[in-house]
């Protein structure tokens, strides 16, 4: 065949073309998952909409298009006031803590880093405790007391962190450390406070520590957003710096890249990131640690994809999971952290044994 | 000015001067002064702990140095003028041979750090040249020693760097597997014009490819000069605290250790015994 000769040659150039791209399937795959979870989670609920109705009324939303509305208006009602927000609330939470994770497994060059490894979970739950139990006030604007007072001991305890590593960036293992540090004093102090509290407010506290995304109306969305998608597209960014930090900081270094400086924008873009979503859910755990594990099941281990991929994914996840806190103990509601916990801790115990056989 | 450069791109020439590194107070490398043409290979040779490799990592700024280092236009070297090839390269798992090759690219991609349509051609053409197209879809780890040094050779290129700095190049590859890296080498320097410093262990391998030898004692150069002038028995029996024998076996230098005797560490080689080992010697060599 004439064509034989040629093939190599463009087999080289395809294999070359598609090297750390985003592979149609894969991304069309997440986010039909997304769309799904999304479609799901806005029918489910202590009053059920009909999916058809759901998706008109979604697609209606969007500018340009006009559709016949088979909703109620107290159904329409329920679905824009009560069900999206928090639905998509899920979604961008799962997404933050996914990408957050995904980046601290590449500046820690560990693939079981989470979000929470620099004392985020601490210092965001003192923040909690100080806000709920004993009135501390640092509303600003819009921004509520509680969420502004997580937001605060989050981005306190990580800058702890990285003043005690002395902003070594070049050595993550000391900046590990001090992370480790830094959660346990926050995580004391924290417990503390908790003893000096009554009954009713602990409980309350307590609930907020394993994560709700309990939401009326958008106000939440709104905070959360900006930060997804500035942190979202620095971390992007940086998502090649990462893949070029997997050769080690010497290679890194003499390929033109500084990976103090790379660690840094990194590690800030993520805990801004999470302390945000922290500030509107609480701690909702093992979402950071699990899904950029599933992406690199599905497309391999180039932070480029990994870094979007896991926000879809996230996405999808936290979604999905968060039908099952509103509808398991109907009326009543699991803390969502429970349940992601409960999906994730199993998932991280396979991902450990599967290492351990693996050796 | 009418005059002609006395080489094609002067800028690839490497002038280092007074080039000294210390860790907590302790010199490594005490002074090196270099002046290398385009072209040129320098072999770095001596004992180990005498600094070649923290000399050549000094050269990319890998270990804090002191004096200077330029190229032969004058500028200051970065990552698109040297480029290094470390001792055990990192090879991450679930990487792929092309994608290994692409990151070579990192000093030229703009602030989107994407790779355009050019950088991947530039990743092809190198894997094609050295044999590799066949290799880009593998992953790096699954890689035999001599194939992966290939695509370090090959991440090196694309960094399309005219200063190629090897440490210890073959020391983890059989002996057919050491020649075919090192004529690769030596191909893309004649081809490229690459300027090549080379730190090697194997002294005949060294004293085969390179044009002239550094011979580093304690950090500060013992000797430096042509192969069959540098690979002297009694100097390198001092710097390397043992005694050697010098042969020649068909036009290479080989050399060989000599048994220590109570009264000899610089002892003159016999003409019987050269006689001798030069034949063991031709056979593995050649």
């Amino acid at each position: 065949m004439s064509t034989r000769a040629q093939a190599p040659t463009d087999a080289l150039e395809e294999v070359a073309d598609r090297a750390f791209r985003l592979s149609v399937p894969a991304l069309l795959g997440c986010t039909a998952l997304l769309l799904l979870a999304i479609v799901a989670s806005a029918t489910q609920g202590a009053a059920g909409l009909p999916v058809e109705g759901v998706v008109r009324a979604l697609v209606g939303g969007v500018p340009g298009i006009d559709l016949d509305q088979t909703l109620s208006s107290a159904q329409q009602a329920v679905l824009w006031q009560i069900r999206l927000p928090r639905t998509i609330l899920a979604a961008l939470v799962g997404a933050s803590l996914a990408m957050a994770g995904a980046g601290y497994q590449g500046v820690f060059r560990n693939p079981l880093a989470d979000p929470y490894l620099l004392g985020v979970s601490a210092g965001a739950g003192l923040g909690a405790v100080l806000a709920l139990g004993f009135g501390l006030d640092l509303s600003w604007g819009p921004i509520a007391a509680l969420p502004m007072a997580a937001f605060v001991g989050a981005v306190l305890a990580v800058t702890g962190s990285v003043l005690v590593a002395r902003g070594s960036f070049r050595d993550p293992a000391t900046l590990l450390l001090a992370g480790v540090a830094m959660a346990a004093l926050f995580s004391a102090t924290q417990t503390y406070a908790l003893t000096r509290l009554d009954e009713t407010r602990s409980r309350e506290v307590l609930s907020w520590l394993f994560g709700r995304l309990a939401t009326s109306g958008w106000g939440p969305v709104t905070l959360l957003l900006p930060y997804v998608l500035l942190a979202g597209a620095v971390l992007w960014l940086h998502a090649r710096h990462l893949d070029v930090l997997r050769l080690g900081d010497d290679e890194a270094r003499a390929l033109g890249l500084s990976p103090a400086r790379s660690r840094l924008v990194v590690v800030a873009a993520a805990t801004l990131i999470t302390a945000a979503a922290v500030s509107v859910s609480g701690l909702i755990a093992f979402v950071g640690l699990v899904t950029p594990h599933l992406v690199r099941l599905l497309v391999g281990h180039s932070y480029r994809l990994i870094v979007p991929l896991s926000a879809v994914l996230g996405a999808a996840f936290l979604a999905t999971v968060d039908i099952g806190a509103r509808t398991l103990v109907a009326p009543a509601e699991l803390p969502v952290g429970v349940i992601t916990a409960f999906v994730g801790a199993p998932f991280f115990c396979v991902v450990l044994w599967r290492r351990k056989v693996g050796m | 000015m009418s005059e002609q450069p006395a080489h094609p791109n002067p800028s690839h020439a490497l002038r280092t001067r007074d080039v000294r590194v210390a860790f907590d107070g302790t010199v490594v490398v005490a002074g090196v002064d270099l002046d290398l043409r385009t072209g040129e290979w320098l072999g770095l040779i001596g004992p180990n702990g005498s600094g070649k490799s923290t000399f050549l990592r000094s050269l990319v700024r890998l270990v804090p140095r002191t004096g200077t280092v330029e190229l032969g236009d004058g500028s200051q070297p970065g990552p698109t003028d040297i480029s290094l090839m470390p001792q055990s390269p990192e090879l991450p798992p679930g990487m792929s041979v092309v994608e290994y090759v692409l990151l070579g690219r990192t000093a030229h991609l703009g602030w989107l750090s994407l790779e355009s349509r050019e950088d991947r051609r530039i990743a092809t053409d190198v894997l094609r040249r050295l044999g590799l197209g066949d290799f880009a879809r593998r992953e790096v780890r699954s890689l035999s020693g001599g194939e992966a040094q290939r695509i370090v050779i090959a991440r090196a290129l694309v960094q399309q760097s005219p200063v190629l700095l090897l440490d210890e190049p073959t020391s983890a590859l059989d002996v057919g597997h050491q020649v075919e890296v090192l004529e690769l080498v030596d191909e893309l320097r004649r081809h490229e014009g690459l300027t090549v410093v080379a730190a090697m262990h194997d002294l005949g391998l060294a004293a085969r490819y390179a044009d002239r030898l550094l011979l580093l004692e304690h950090g500060s150069p013992a000797a430096l000069g042509a192969p069959d002038e540098v690979l002297t028995a009694d100097l390198l029996s001092r710097v390397y605290g043992h005694p050697v024998r010098i042969h020649h076996v068909d036009g290479h230098l080989v050399v060989l250790p000599a048994p220590r005797t109570p009264t000899s560490g610089h002892r003159k080689v016999g003409d019987g015994h050269q006689k001798a080992l030069s034949r063991s010697a031709t056979e593995e060599v050649s």
